[in-house]
């Protein structure tokens, strides 16, 4: 393999990486609040065709983005009202806000299917891109790519070094202790959910607007879902959030691996378009082997409804 | 300000009136959506919930819809009952015709009727292989069940697409990613002439019949019901644990996969990709709806299969994508779930209090 062979892959394999480092940190945030949303695939439909209709009609790309997010957003409060207002069981209604998301994507979808969005060009950071194998791969990428670094900082630095990051860990392992000390369980939940809402639609948003760059029902094809993996498998801390997403962007592109090693491998396109999923499979068995691991990472209260003594 | 104040005790009243609630909330949010997108609410209605009904035909379109629904939420609600979140029916569905088309192509000289049987047993079989994955990961490592059944749904379609694109594809068919026609020998019998309800309607009855034997008569189905409700009283009562998993998955494969089945020799009539119509999620909310009971898993089929008709009725009348039906669908959970808080309490409205 020569070198341009490593740079277009590592290129490929940032890429692919990049939603579900958005999604899954957005999910990692509302999961440490001790909320359980399963509806990131749906998020991210609704969020991927938004942005893709508002980018093709006002022809802004950045509005399109906005209104991907917003949608995630608006997905997330359905998901709240009905989840920590109604205190319905988290589970089911993540599993109907995925049902309902996919569905309404296809639906409000059906007349752009034919259409196409035009190639985002990439940002060249001076210097850095001119690094030798990585810098081409690492430092002449899309906008989003370097947000998800910032995303990143941002969680790890919300989440352990800032008050409000104590606070919303704490609501995660003991709502009812939060409660008594006089923080608000249900309006930080609400926050955490509606982020995570937000980064699944802007998650959506990169797919259909910056990789494809267009819209086929059914595009998200599973990433939410891998995301909603990810954390666990990263047993809920940033970092290995972070490295599991370029794992499995690596094994998104599998096929540029194959042909990047010259080996005359002929194999079934689906059967390579299957590997995340194994992929996914493999690494949930091999986290939850550990009993302990899962239990001892996983706040307290995830998934566990909370209805404050008023 | 409207409240909740926590009931007592759980409404019973409430445990049974909370899908009607669910179901007139849909209605609701339909009419809401039909009047934004720019067609008269009323209208939009008729088409949508009361065409699929005015004659025979429609009426047996209903039934041969519901009839995958019934057979997968049956099995599912088998698991759920045990808290065994089998979400992966859709997979088994896949892999159960999958299995059944296997049989049909390769004994395709045939015209024995043991070929159907066959065809039955195949599927019950592939969606048990399906379903056998994730019991097995759940029962030896303590794997999540929920995401790897999910994930092996998106396997079960690439591997389908796989065999149509390549061995099982028609060589006579253009290309076309399907496989041959099946003979008579491996289609089922329809019930009434001039319609598409086939002899699997019946199947899918008895199925619900043994479902509610086995729920409420068998000690297993105790077992389960009781692991259930409280895990600490089941492991207290020295239940098993793993065999309750194994017994969850595998109901729901060998349901979906007879459905699988029954798709493939039924209104299909051959294999291709698209065989699922997201029956084995629709099959989920049935499950739901219907409290897990067989008797409302017939009146809850129905229902979705009503939203599956008038999702093509408003294709065909009122120019709207037929995925209208998944977002009903969805609608319908997301309200039942909301619904179901009155069980355990009730609304009062309190002034709001100063300070």
């Amino acid at each position: 393999m020569d070198g341009n062979i490593i740079t277009s892959i590592l290129f490929a394999t940032v890429v692919a990486g990049t939603p579900l480092i958005i999604v899954a940190l957005g999910e990692l945030v509302v999961e440490k609040s001790g909320v359980l949303n399963l509806g990131a695939e749906g998020m991210m439909s609704v969020g991927a065709i938004a942005a893709f209709a508002v980018t093709l009609h006002s022809g802004n790309l950045w509005l399109g983005v906005g209104a991907g997010m917003l949608a995630g957003v608006a997905m997330a409060l359905l998901f709240a009202f009905v989840a920590l207002t109604l205190l319905g069981n988290q589970v089911a209604t993540g599993l109907a806000l995925s049902i309902l998301g996919v569905g309404l994507a296809a639906f409000i979808g059906k007349p752009y299917e034919s259409e196409v969005l035009q190639a985002v060009p990439p940002i060249r950071i001076p210097f850095l891109a001119d690094i030798p194998v990585i810098g081409e791969a690492l430092w002449n990428q899309q906008s989003l790519v370097y947000f998800s670094w910032i995303l990143f900082w941002a969680v790890l630095w919300f989440l352990f070094r800032s008050r409000a990051g104590l606070v919303l860990r704490a609501v995660g392992e003991s709502p009812s202790s939060a409660h008594a000390i006089g923080y608000p369980v249900i309006r930080i939940r609400y926050l955490a959910t509606l982020f995570g809402g937000a980064m699944a639609g802007l998650g959506g948003a990169f797919l259909s607007v910056f990789y494809t760059p267009l819209w086929v029902e059914g595009m998200v094809a599973g990433r939410g879902w891998i995301a909603v993996a990810l954390v666990v498998f990263a047993t809920w801390r940033p970092l290995r959030v972070l490295l599991g997403a370029y794992l499995f962007g690596g094994v998104m592109v599998s096929q540029l691996f194959i042909q990047g090693s010259g080996l005359d491998i002929n194999m079934p396109s689906q059967f390579l378009s299957s590997l995340p999923y194994w992929a996914t499979i493999i690494v949930l068995v091999m986290i939850s082997r550990n009993r302990n691991l899962v239990r001892l990472n996983a706040p307290v209260s995830l998934g566990q409804p909370f209805k404050p003594e008023s | 300000m409207l409240r909740l104040e926590p009931r007592a005790d759980a409404s019973r009243l409430m445990r049974y009136l909370s899908p009607l609630i669910a179901v007139a909330l849909m209605l609701i949010g339909g009419l809401a959506l039909f009047a934004a997108l720019g067609k008269d609410p009323l209208e939009g209605f008729r088409v949508y919930f009361l065409n699929p009904l005015r004659d025979l035909y429609g009426l047996s379109e209903l039934l041969l819809k519901a009839t995958p629904l019934m057979l997968i939420a049956m099995g599912l609600s088998v698991g759920f009952r045990a808290n065994v979140w089998n979400i992966g029916a859709e997979g088994q569905f896949i892999m159960g015709g999958v299995a059944a088309s296997a049989i049909a192509l390769y004994f395709i000289e045939s015209d024995s009727g043991w070929v159907l049987t066959g065809m039955v047993l195949a599927g019950a079989l592939g969606g048990m292989a399906w379903a056998a994955i994730p019991a097995f990961l759940r029962t030896l490592f303590n794997t999540n069940e929920i995401l790897t059944s999910l994930m092996l749904v998106y396997i079960a379609q690439l591997a389908v697409s796989w065999l149509v694109h390549g061995p099982m594809i028609d060589p006579d068919g253009f290309g076309f990613p399907q496989s041959k026609m099946f003979e008579d020998s491996a289609l089922l019998p329809e019930l009434l002439g001039g319609t598409r309800l086939n002899a699997a309607f019946p199947m899918a009855l008895t199925a619900l019949g043994l479902g509610y034997v086995f729920l409420q008569r068998s000690f297993m189905g105790f077992q389960m019901r009781v692991a259930g409700e409280s895990e600490p009283a089941a492991r207290y009562a020295g239940f098993a644990a793993r065999r309750m998993i194994w017994v969850g998955f595998l109901a729901g494969g060998a349901l979906a996969g007879i459905a699988g089945m029954a798709e493939v020799a039924g209104p299909m009539g051959q294999l291709t990709t698209h065989l699922s119509n997201n029956y084995g999620f629709a099959a989920i909310i049935v499950a739901f709806i219907a409290r897990l009971n067989p008797v409302g898993i017939f009146f809850a089929s129905l229902l979705m299969a009503l939203l599956y008709l008038g999702g093509e009725q408003a294709q065909q009348y009122l120019g709207l994508p037929s995925s209208i039906s998944n977002v009903f669908q969805g609608l319908l959970l997301l309200c039942l779930l909301g619904a179901d808080v009155l069980i355990n309490y009730r609304l009062r409205w309190k002034p709001a209090e100063a300070g």
